[in-house]
């Protein structure tokens, strides 16, 4: 069991290197926000994870409120993009 | 009223879900149980007009069985769509033909078209970029099969339209 | 028993998440991408709570990650829209040989699109 939970770190952990590749190229601001969309996604998963190696709960609290504060944030970007303010 | 008393009841779900278990050592856990009790009043006296519009939906059994089949069908639509993209992403040549195609719902209130929007967004090939007002939905299509506004409805919205309308509307 | 049928449904979350990642770098421009991530890693994500409620049961974790699962298949869809509406406004192009544009055609100023950037990195087959 602790070997799959290793493997899946691995995976995840190549995953997000994907991600932060996609940042760091991508040659538009559009094509950064999906990159960190997916990154704060695939951080929830991460955090499951942990949980499980753990085998306590304390980490699916931080995957909940890292789900709702990432959303938010993608919100956020997004309407920046559209170029209104935030108070729409 | 009623509004407030079904915001009320749908965030204290939320929290005793988020505060489980509710007993240590065979007695309640009043502590989490009373914290949780302001904070739903709270949200309810704040965003009552944010949430649900018609509370007594939630407690018709029909519309619960309607979800209850629909599920199977959107995770059965889910995984069809994960393995289009992965055969897509493996593929050498990369074969998609994306477009913007412009669909009609005949769905009507703001819930049912944001259920039919993140459905259409989960399922094989298609992304909801927007919904207008008056019932229009523009759709970016990974591989166009037809920009035409009623073949284009046929294939992505009626799959989903005749259960959202049993379940939401 | 339970154990083994959990951790079958996370891999196959991690095989999409590592799928839907590899399509974010391989797609040419960003509603492309935007489609291969969200879907993948949508789906991938919640599999992998959906394993963890698998293995650990209905106890504090597995209610917990049952929670998150509906938070993510909820608010990751609807991000991904606002997104993708956002990059239009933004000016973006579909794509250089898109079929057919209804939104451009119809809800942008003419402007802004002709005038707007493009994302398209020619030949990009990494």
């Amino acid at each position: 069991m602790v070997t799959l939970v290793y493997i899946a770190f691995g995976v995840l952990t190549l995953s997000a290197l994907l991600c932060l590749f996609r940042i760091a190229m991508g040659p538009t601001a559009p094509a950064r926000t999906v990159a960190i969309d997916t990154l704060g996604t695939l951080l929830v998963g991460f955090c499951a994870m942990v949980a499980l190696q753990d085998a306590s709960d304390f980490y699916l609290n931080v995957a909940i409120a890292w789900a709702l504060l990432s959303f938010i944030g993608s919100i956020a970007l997004a309407k920046f993009l559209e170029g209104k303010g935030f108070d729409e | 009223m009623g509004r407030r008393i079904g915001t009320f009841v749908a965030s204290f779900i939320v929290w005793c879900l988020l505060a489980y278990p509710w007993s240590e050592a065979g007695g309640w856990d009043w502590q989490s149980i009373i914290v949780g009790l302001g904070a739903a009043a709270l949200v309810a006296v704040i965003l009552s007009d944010a949430l649900a519009l018609r509370p007594a939906k939630f407690l018709n059994p029909v519309r619960w069985f309607w979800a209850a089949v629909y599920l199977p069908v959107f995770i059965y639509y889910c995984i069809v769509a994960n393995l289009h993209v992965m055969y897509l992403v493996l593929h050498p040549d990369l074969p998609i033909k994306p477009g913007v195609v412009k669909v009609k719902t005949r769905l009507v209130s703001n819930a049912a078209r944001t259920a039919l929007a993140n459905s259409i967004t989960l399922t094989p090939g298609t992304l909801t970029v927007d919904v207008t007002d008056d019932g229009y939905l523009y759709v970016h299509w990974l591989v166009v099969e037809s920009a035409e506004m009623k073949a284009a409805t046929e294939k992505i919205v009626e799959r989903f339209e005749g259960w959202l309308e049993r379940i939401i509307e | 028993m339970n154990e083994v049928i959990g951790f079958i449904i996370i891999a196959v979350g991690l095989v999409f998440d590592l799928f839907g990642c590899i399509g974010l770098v391989r797609m040419p421009n960003v509603y492309t991408r935007l489609q291969a991530a969200t879907k993948c890693v949508t789906l991938g994500t919640c599999s992998i709570l959906f394993g963890v409620l698998c293995i650990t049961g209905f106890g504090p974790t597995g209610v917990k990650a049952l929670v998150c699962l509906v938070f993510v298949a909820i608010t990751s869809p609807t991000a991904a829209h606002a997104i993708a509406r956002g990059s239009h406004k933004f000016g973006i192009h579909v794509h250089k040989d898109a079929v057919t544009d209804k939104y451009a055609e119809e809800i942008d100023d003419p402007s802004v699109v002709s005038s707007g950037s493009n994302d398209q990195e020619e030949g990009e087959t990494l």
